[in-house]
């Protein structure tokens, strides 16, 4: 949804940063998964280090010898019953989705989590053409009565409050209100949502990892709402971007045993289902999406980030997005990984969310696949500079301080200016109109610069 | 030119010269230990229970469900839960049962999952549709890690296959544990060590 349209992520992180007690509230939530993290890595040793590296390796020569994959892929899901699709782009994707609904004169459908019908823009498509979608993971069924997207890829209503959530369900599911209680509410949720698992015929689901090899891919649930939807339903849709796929099964191995403990600390996710075949006499279909992922490939240093398995670790653990939201990146993935991803999308439109990043680099360290995702943000920031999408005042700020620190003379001038604006007129730097002063303090400038000083110091001896 | 022949020459275009696929082995006969798959189990709300010798399984179910109305199961050695319509019943019409019986290929000690496929099912949502889910393990199954789990799946054919490691949950409202959100509310796997 385009709730965040032309907003930039600095203003949006402003937004959000108003209400200091739920930043706070946010901050400590992540923080608290983020060490659930670092428990179910340290769990396993010695191994954990050697299994990052192998599945960053696999993931490596998988994307080197991508065509070919997908190709073997595509061989053996078809002899395995399911009928493949291929979409360009998100556009295509959703008119796929539809064809297949109208083919089978379908009006109502659910759906589990799939990250990448966020990015296309699904839910949205499909409204328009009459649909009525139902999102089954809780979180995504929440904030969908809200009319909202989800603010992070695991944990998509990670912003809300049970207060909040117990006054959404009483108006859109009948419960009683002041009702906060999370078993109470979840199990509203179960009673609503049960009654469409039993009565929707077509099911769409994510994908998690698809295999060369065998033609089957896997669906990771804590919740078992990808299954109660597609077992039950005529009809199961999977859409996957072309990244997902790894060449053998016993890889699953390795990524299974990273994925959730680097998601929510979990050894491994309540459900891994392996779907190979349609049940008989079902449908099953698989849609392959590109949507901007062959460019991405061809650039050098951006490639790795389609190794992602979308753990959203490096979102917990980034303290910019633990403080500044998911809703604030304005864009369906999130958090440090989604500020690699969306500028590949759409340069013009993301240009502010390389920049959404202290670069500390705490990303690239929990990153299951060891995507250096802080190095990528930095040259994401040269791209764009060097392609003109850098903020009007930056570029302005920036060139005067080119212009300065490339001339002597003008540098001396300055730093004195300077020092005597901060000693005698604070207002002038302290003010709305310099950002660096947001939230922070001025330094109180020094009496004397640096060469002043050891002109005076060193002559001395 | 279709999409499909286009996605494949612009990834052609742009995918890096070959890299190396790491092919290491894990071939390891290592056996899994039982205590650390019942910690994990309990660990993530599952509940682990050894059969003592010559323990009748039924009457252990019936202890722990006593109010069960409908018990089912694929197994015909499970008696009066065997579903012997299991092959035309409608999967819907499941959406009742209290528990579901069903038999482990075998259990990963690292993470408390089983491993099943729909020949041990029969009807792929039989457990995720009852309220109760009890798997019933060979001690000598199982193994330490996932890698030890795929050495063992090998190359098996299935239609549709799923490790499934404890009750359904959420945490999605404040990151507050809730067991049963959409499938079964506990799960417990009875060990056979005989």
């Amino acid at each position: 949804m385009s709730q965040a349209a032309g907003k930039d992520h600095a203003a949006l992180a402003e937004k959000f940063n108003k209400d200091e007690e739920r930043v706070n509230w946010h901050d400590r939530t992540l923080w608290w998964i983020r060490q659930k993290r670092d428990k179910a890595a340290w769990s396993l040793g010695e191994e954990w280090e050697p299994l990052r590296e192998e599945a960053s390796k696999i993931k490596a020569h998988t994307l080197s010898n991508l065509s070919e994959y997908l190709t073997e892929f595509e061989k053996n899901a078809q002899a395995n019953g399911i009928t493949v699709h291929w979409a360009a782009d998100a556009k295509e994707h959703n008119q796929i989705v539809n064809s297949i609904l109208t083919e089978h004169k379908i009006q109502q459908i659910v759906k589990s989590k799939s990250m990448l019908t966020e990015e296309c823009h699904l839910n949205e498509y499909l409204k328009h053409q009459g649909i009525d979608v139902i999102d089954t993971d809780l979180g995504e069924r929440i904030v969908q009565l809200a009319d909202e997207t989800p603010s992070h890829i695991v944990l998509p209503c990670i912003h809300w409050k049970k207060e909040e959530i117990g006054e959404l369900f009483h108006r859109h599911l009948g419960s009683p209100e002041g009702v906060i209680d999370p078993a109470f509410l979840t199990n509203t949720a179960r009673v609503h949502l049960r009654e469409k698992f039993l009565t929707r015929r077509i099911a769409i689901t994510g994908v998690n990892f698809a295999i060369a090899e065998t033609g089957e891919f896997v669906v990771c649930t804590n919740e078992g709402n990808a299954d109660m939807g597609a077992h039950l339903a005529d009809v199961h849709i999977a859409c996957m971007g072309i990244e997902k796929l790894i060449p053998k099964r016993k890889h699953l191995g390795v990524f299974l045993r990273l994925l959730a403990r680097s998601a929510t600390g979990q050894p491994i996710t309540t459900y891994s289902s392996h779907f190979k075949k349609p049940k008989e006499g079902k449908q099953l279909h698989i849609i392959l999406v590109d949507n901007g992922r062959s460019t991405q490939l061809g650039r050098e240093d951006f490639r790795n980030s389609l190794k992602c398995i979308r753990c959203g670790a490096c979102f917990n653990t980034c303290p910019v997005y633990r403080r500044s939201g998911g809703h604030s990146y304005h864009n369906a993935i999130a958090g440090p990984i989604g500020s690699i991803l969306a500028p590949n999308l759409d340069m013009r439109q993301n240009k502010d969310l390389p920049f959404a990043s202290t670069l500390c680099g705490s990303c690239s360290n929990v990153c299951p696949v060891k995507i250096n995702i802080h190095e990528q943000l930095y040259q994401w920031r040269q791209v764009l500079t060097e392609e003109g999408h850098q903020p009007a005042a930056k570029t302005v700020a920036m060139r005067a301080m080119a212009t300065t620190l490339s001339n002597p003379g003008l540098f001396k001038v300055a730093g004195k200016a300077g020092r005597w604006a901060m000693k005698l007129m604070p207002f002038m730097v302290s003010n709305q109109f310099n950002p660096w002063f947001k939230e922070r303090e001025m330094p109180e400038p020094p009496k004397e610069s640096f060469t002043e000083w050891y002109q005076k110091n060193r002559k001395k001896k | 030119m279709s999409s499909r022949n286009a996605i494949l020459a612009a990834v052609k275009r742009n995918q890096p010269a070959a890299l190396p696929l790491p092919e290491k082995e894990y071939t390891s006969a290592r056996k899994g230990d039982i205590e650390k798959f019942s910690a994990t189990l309990e660990g993530i709300g599952g509940k682990a229970y050894m059969l003592k010798e010559g323990e009748d399984v039924l009457a252990v179910i019936s202890t722990i469900f006593p109010e069960a109305r409908r018990v089912v199961s694929v197994d015909e050695s499970m008696e009066i839960h065997y579903l012997k319509e299991h092959l035309t019943i409608v999967h819907h019409s499941l959406q009742d049962v209290d528990v579901a019986i069903i038999n482990a290929q075998f259990g990963v000690a690292e993470n408390g999952a089983i491993w099943v496929t729909e020949d041990d099912l029969k009807i792929r949502v039989l457990p995720f549709i009852c309220e109760h889910l009890v798997a019933i393990l060979d001690v000598n199954t199982i193994v330490p890690t996932m890698h030890e789990a795929y050495n063992r799946i090998g190359s098996a054919e299935y239609g549709f296959g799923v490790f499934i490691a404890g009750p359904s949950k959420t945490a999605d409202i404040e990151q507050s544990l809730v067991l049963g959100a959409h499938g079964p509310k506990s799960m417990t796997v009875l060990i056979k060590s005989l």
